[in-house]
């Protein structure tokens, strides 16, 4: 019934759509780049998998991805790890400022990376974390903490409070209450939240350009970088491309119901 | 729910208000000190007061002409995308397939987009639509389109345009499909028995009932579009010219391209003052969302 006309057509011309330019980012990663170059071909004639292996064998590249990984897997510790307990704070209690601090968290949220860039820069520079994954790592907490307070206050807000109330009858002291009873019961809000900052602090570019020069310089910046300097490697770029979509593309299976909820900051 | 009052509260959530004040109101204060400023390198800095906000504000000047042009910009940027991905987004999600394992198959693949690096997003596009080399550009130019986004202005927006609907109108669509979800079936049974048309119902049920949800999409889509920097950068780098030249793109030429801090943090301010304002009616529409809901079932 709420369905429309000739709806099998345009799920599927859609779905073609968006399939067609990553289809073509991964068939490029398996040409050489004479083949790129020289001729139109809709699948590699002669693949070949010396792109894949110069990413994984040298160590300017490879380490673009352990830099990355580093500071995303830092930045989503300390975001569930400090939102937890705010989440609960607010889903159960009225306070001094809360709906003030609510808003505040949101805010930041939403702030324009392009504001912070240069502030970070400083404030990093000067507390001698640049170019280290710890100055990236905190300075992604600023829209990834907010987005892992609001979709954890949404889950906590689903467990009921007659639980708290009868854990703390049958003496559990707030600690274990929240390791043994809260924390099991919102383990999946839990795991969409963390694959939520892992997403957010993976794709995300401007920032982690900006607080890195050397040693923690993230896959997206060397991607950048390569572009313009070396001329155009399009294969090698087509196989970092493909590389930086798997983390997403493995996970995305387990959180298939809750992406629209991640992305709506947990109130759909 | 009726929560309790109790200001010891606050203590759990002091962890958070310490890592995000860290992370924003020192950077902000920076910010706000840099705005009052001038600076002729050196660390040398001099009062300059509410300067860099009238220039900001006066079109016949270079940093001035520069802002407005950049956010007329990005407003008709934000403007055409919204037009295109939010009737797209509906309709998508009024052909999901309504069970069995193809929805699944149909999430995973809406949601791939939304996944990608930003950058990785404008790699893509940028093979993609090279007239050389990518499957795009190359079916455009045989089929006798003289289509180049890299000397093209026009080129250049329809494909940054393609490529934001590529990227986000999945989310719309999402978003939709939740909302549609949660839709009795006894109210289309209802419809059916009163000989409803299809039209009929999706503008008396179906839209209604998604128009909370909506809401929140059009809100996400605005402040992301609006702040957008990463894919336009990667594939037009801005131009041709300055064409696609949105204000993130700007503000990042002035700071961290001309380090002309003073300018910079002023336009950073009115910035963030836009986004702030837009954040609010979003703080209003989201809190009304989740208060309303118990009672909606309630109800039901």
């Amino acid at each position: 019934m709420h369905s429309i006309p000739g709806r099998r057509l345009i799920i599927s011309l859609f779905l073609i759509f968006l399939l067609l330019p990553i289809y073509w980012l991964v068939n490029m990663s398996f040409k050489t780049n004479s083949e790129i170059v020289t001729s139109m071909t809709l699948w590699p004639h002669q693949p070949t998998l010396e792109n894949y292996k110069r990413i994984f064998t040298d160590e300017s590249w490879y380490s673009g991805y352990i830099n990355s990984l580093t500071y995303v897997l830092i930045n989503t510790v300390i975001s569930i790890g400090v939102a937890l307990p705010a989440a609960y704070g607010f889903s159960r209690y009225r306070f001094l400022g809360d709906k003030h601090l609510f808003f505040w968290l949101l805010s930041n949220r939403m702030a324009p990376a392009a504001v912070y860039a240069l502030p970070f820069f400083n404030l990093y520079s000067a507390i001698n974390l640049f170019d280290t994954p710890w100055a990236v790592a905190l300075a992604h907490c600023i829209f990834n903490v907010p987005l892992a307070v609001w979709i954890l206050e949404g889950f906590v807000s689903g467990v009921p409070r007659e639980i708290d109330e009868t854990a703390f009858l049958d003496g559990y002291s707030f600690p274990r209450f929240f390791a043994k009873i809260l924390v099991p019961l919102i383990a999946s809000g839990i795991g969409v939240a963390a694959f939520f900052c892992f997403m957010f602090s993976w794709v995300e570019l401007l920032l982690a350009r900006t607080l890195t020069s050397v040693n923690a310089k993230p896959i997206s910046a060397i991607m950048t970088r390569t572009v313009s300097a070396a001329g155009m490697d399009w294969g090698l770029l087509a196989a970092a491309g493909v590389l930086t979509i798997i983390p997403g593309a493995l996970v995305i299976w387990f959180v298939r119901n809750y992406i629209a909820r991640g992305f709506a900051l947990g109130r759909v | 729910m009726d929560k309790t009052v109790n200001q010891k509260a606050w203590f759990l959530v002091l962890p958070v208000f310490a890592v995000v004040a860290f992370s924003a109101i020192l950077p902000l204060m920076t910010v706000v000190n840099y705005s009052m400023q001038d600076t002729f390198g050196n660390n040398q800095f001099f009062w300059n007061g509410v300067g860099w906000f009238k220039e900001l504000l006066d079109p016949s000047t270079d940093l001035g002409g520069r802002f407005l042009a950049s956010l007329g910009r990005n407003l008709l940027f934000s403007a055409i995308i919204l037009a295109i991905e939010v009737p797209l987004g509906i309709v998508v999600a009024l052909s999901m397939p309504r069970e069995g394992w193809t929805v699944a198959v149909c999430l995973v693949i809406l949601a791939l987009p939304l996944l990608i690096p930003w950058n990785v997003v404008g790699t893509i596009w940028q093979i993609f639509g090279r007239p050389d080399i990518g499957l795009l550009g190359y079916t455009l130019n045989s089929l006798g389109f003289d289509y180049n986004y890299v000397s093209n202005e026009f080129d250049a927006w329809a494909t940054v345009i393609v490529m934001d609907v590529w990227h986000w109108t999945s989310l719309v669509a999402l978003l939709c499909y939740a909302g549609l979800k949660s839709i009795p079936d006894a109210y289309y049974q209802a419809a059916q028995i009163d000989g409803a048309s299809r039209w009929a119902v999706f503008k008396a049920i179906q839209l209604p009932k998604m128009n909370r949800v909506l809401l929140i999409a059009v809100l996400l889509r605005f402040m992301d579009s609006f702040m957008i920097y990463t894919e336009p950068f990667v594939v037009t780098g801005g131009g041709p010219g300055n064409s696609t030249t949105f204000v993130s793109i700007e503000l990042v030429k002035i700071a961290l391209g001309q380090f002309d801090l003073g300018k910079a943090a002023a336009l950073s301010l009115v910035y963030n003052l836009i986004i702030l304002i837009v954040c609010w009616v979003f703080y209003t529409v989201m809190t009304n969302v989740g208060t309303e809901r118990p009672a909606k079932q309630g109800g039901a």
